[in-house]
């Protein structure tokens, strides 16, 4: 029994990686007022980067590095069409996926041509921590980039509440109007979180091409972009509940797998369904709370003179 | 504005010479083929692309083209390209997916100086009147129950993961061959058999691999261009892989012990001669171990090497 825990416990724990970065690099920008609909296609850049990077230099760290670069760039292009020209961002955010996606099979077919593996991140057991029974087999026998993704729900639930940037980003996500005649700059400070929502992607793409898949294949993420944007939703824009969404969507998934593996007489169609029925299920039951998006979300800023 | 008249009936007769020019041509056979996922794929797709190479090779290039579009997954944008292939007049549009059945019955009797042909299926739609349709199969169950024996051969857990797409087509009948092949040799084995429902769900096939491991499978195979997640995972985690639709080695040499090939060439020389012979369908091929179509490529590194360390371990006890 405590094997079978820990076992759908670690995959969980894999499976929201991922999703994690992806999502909190989302939520930030949210939070600004900014949607990007992309989040799939900068994963697939930055996984194909970081995985391209590794594949001829060997270099991890070099990898990570090359899919924060893309990922910024890609930040960079998403803000200029949705801030600065103030693009409708839901159809924006469609064009940015596909041309990651379109970018990303291209750079692989005529770059690399054939699917290939690569050393990926190795567990990194952390001393002590990784000692105590089933939590530490569980938490603290992971990559690198999967403890990355679970620090970044208090640093960024930190910054968001704590600190004086956190205030403006959500000042100007709920009323630009009054933040900008406070004095803050809402092109800035967008521009700011759409970047960093990039990077964060781009993470997320590295992190299954070169930490936990250790492979590159045309549309790796297979449409985990959506499920992140979906998870902010879920999420109600807090790193905490969008922490939770992410570990209940993947621990269901795991649990699928494991019921599968081991052979429990429920047809696979069925149990395949059951971590999108069980998100459903919260998501309606939590319909009650009410929790409203940020005001000013999906609405680019008008200087009223 | 008579001038104008002239220039249009001058450009007119030469396009029309011009095309006469390359009717002379008209013997290169044109081949225009639609993939579910890339040419790259080291699985379904791969093994059509390389196929069709090798009969350019046979044939010569100047008496056999293709032309490809690959990850038409989505049904609707295959359709559409197969009716711009159909209406460029291709010799032989070639559908390779069990997903674009509907859309040739849409299709082909629009373009009766076409042939289509689809798989892996073994409808030919003859009996709703069309006439211009082959369907290939492959009986992948055959190779999958050859891989099943070689595993059983080689697990000490006894305990195998099986990691499929959706529960249909040639990748059901490779499981289910794998699984037969298994207990047939140890009627005690575990066959642990995990579906993705997915072709392309690199993560969710990588994480099934892991689960498998964690029960105590010793052993993993799968099917379908999401497995090089699952591949990648065995070789990190040392457990022994077999592969079918294409030759997987390349992946992880270590690890790959076997790999069940589709050949296609089999089925497409018997279709081309049919067409030029004015057959445009009608026909169901299937890839067999005894035509050919189904070949057992073993990776001596992996099946070799392994012995080697089982002796060295002292696992195998040598009997003499």
């Amino acid at each position: 029994m405590e094997a079978i825990i820990i076992g759908i416990a670690k995959s969980a724990i894999r499976l929201a990686t991922p999703y994690l970065y992806a999502s909190i690099g989302e939520t930030i920008g949210q939070l600004s007022g900014v949607l990007n609909l992309g989040v799939d296609g900068v994963m697939l850049m930055g996984a194909f980067s970081a995985f391209y990077t590794v594949l001829r230099t060997g270099n991890l760290w070099l990898g990570l590095l090359a899919a924060i670069v893309v990922g910024a760039i890609f930040g960079l292009l998403i803000a200029f069409i949705n801030v600065t020209l103030k693009a409708e961002q839901g159809i924006s955010g469609i064009g940015v996926y596909i041309f990651g996606l379109g970018l990303s099979s291209l750079l692989f077919s005529t770059m690399v041509g054939t699917v290939q593996t690569v050393s990926g991140f190795p567990p990194l057991s952390i001393p002590l921590l990784s000692n105590i029974p089933v939590v530490g087999e569980i938490f603290f026998q992971q990559n690198i980039l999967v403890y990355g993704a679970f620090a970044l729900v208090p640093i960024s639930w930190f910054m968001l509440t704590k600190t004086p940037l956190g205030l403006s980003i959500r000042a100007v996500g709920q009323h630009p109007e009054a933040a900008d005649s406070l004095g803050v700059n809402i092109l800035r400070i967008r521009y700011f979180t759409v970047v960093l929502g990039g990077i964060l992607s781009g993470i997320a793409g590295a992190s299954l091409s070169i930490a936990l898949l250790n492979v590159f294949q045309q549309n790796l993420t297979n449409g985990m972009g959506f499920i992140a944007v979906a998870l902010v939703y879920f999420g109600a824009w807090r790193p905490k509940t969008v922490l939770i969404g992410a570990l209940l969507f993947s621990t269901v998934n795991a649990i699928q797998i494991w019921i599968q593996v081991k052979g429990i007489n429920i047809p696979s169609d069925f149990t395949l369904m059951l971590p999108y029925i069980v998100t459903i299920v919260v998501l309606a039951a939590m319909a009650k709370r009410r929790i409203h998006p940020p005001a000013a979300l999906n609405k680019p800023f008008e200087r009223g003179e | 504005m008579k001038c104008k008249k002239n220039i249009t009936i001058i450009i007119m007769i030469s396009i029309l010479i011009l095309s006469l020019g390359f009717g002379a041509n008209a013997k290169t056979f044109r081949v225009a083929v639609i993939m579910p996922s890339a040419i790259s794929d080291l699985a379904f797709s791969q093994s059509m692309y390389d196929s069709l190479l090798t009969i350019q090779k046979e044939m010569g290039k100047e008496n056999f083209e293709f032309v490809y579009s690959e990850n038409m997954f989505v049904v609707a944008d295959a359709a559409a390209a197969i009716r711009d292939y159909a209406s460029e007049g291709y010799d032989l549009v070639i559908a390779h997916g069990s997903q674009y059945g509907s859309s040739l019955v849409d299709i082909a009797p629009d373009f009766p100086n076409t042939s289509f042909t689809w798989g892996t299926s073994v409808n030919t739609f003859s009996d709703q009147g069309i006439t211009n349709i082959f369907a290939y199969e492959a009986r992948s169950e055959e190779g999958g129950y050859v891989c099943g024996v070689l595993a059983a051969k080689l697990s000490e857990s006894n305990v195998y993961g099986v990691i499929g797409p959706i529960e249909t087509g040639d990748a059901k009948l490779y499981v289910d061959g794998f699984k037969a092949g298994v207990l047939a040799t140890k009627p005690d084995a575990q066959v642990n058999v995990n579906w993705t429902g997915s072709f392309s769900d690199v993560a969710l096939a990588s994480e099934a691999a892991q689960t498998h491991i964690n029960v105590g499978a010793d052993v993993l195979t799968g099917t379908a261009q999401m497995v090089v997640g699952a591949i990648g995972v065995a070789r990190q985690r040392g457990v022994l892989w077999f592969g079918t639709q294409a030759d997987q080695t390349s992946i992880a040499p270590e690890v790959v012990v076997a790999n069940q090939v589709y050949d296609w060439t089999v089925v497409l020389r018997p279709m081309i001669q049919l067409i030029r012979e004015g057959t445009m369908g009608g026909t169901t091929y299937a890839l067999t171990l005894a035509n050919e179509g189904l070949k057992i490529v073993v990776n001596q590194e992996a099946l070799v090497g392994k012995t080697i360390q089982d002796i060295i371990e002292g696992k195998i006890d040598i009997e003499l």
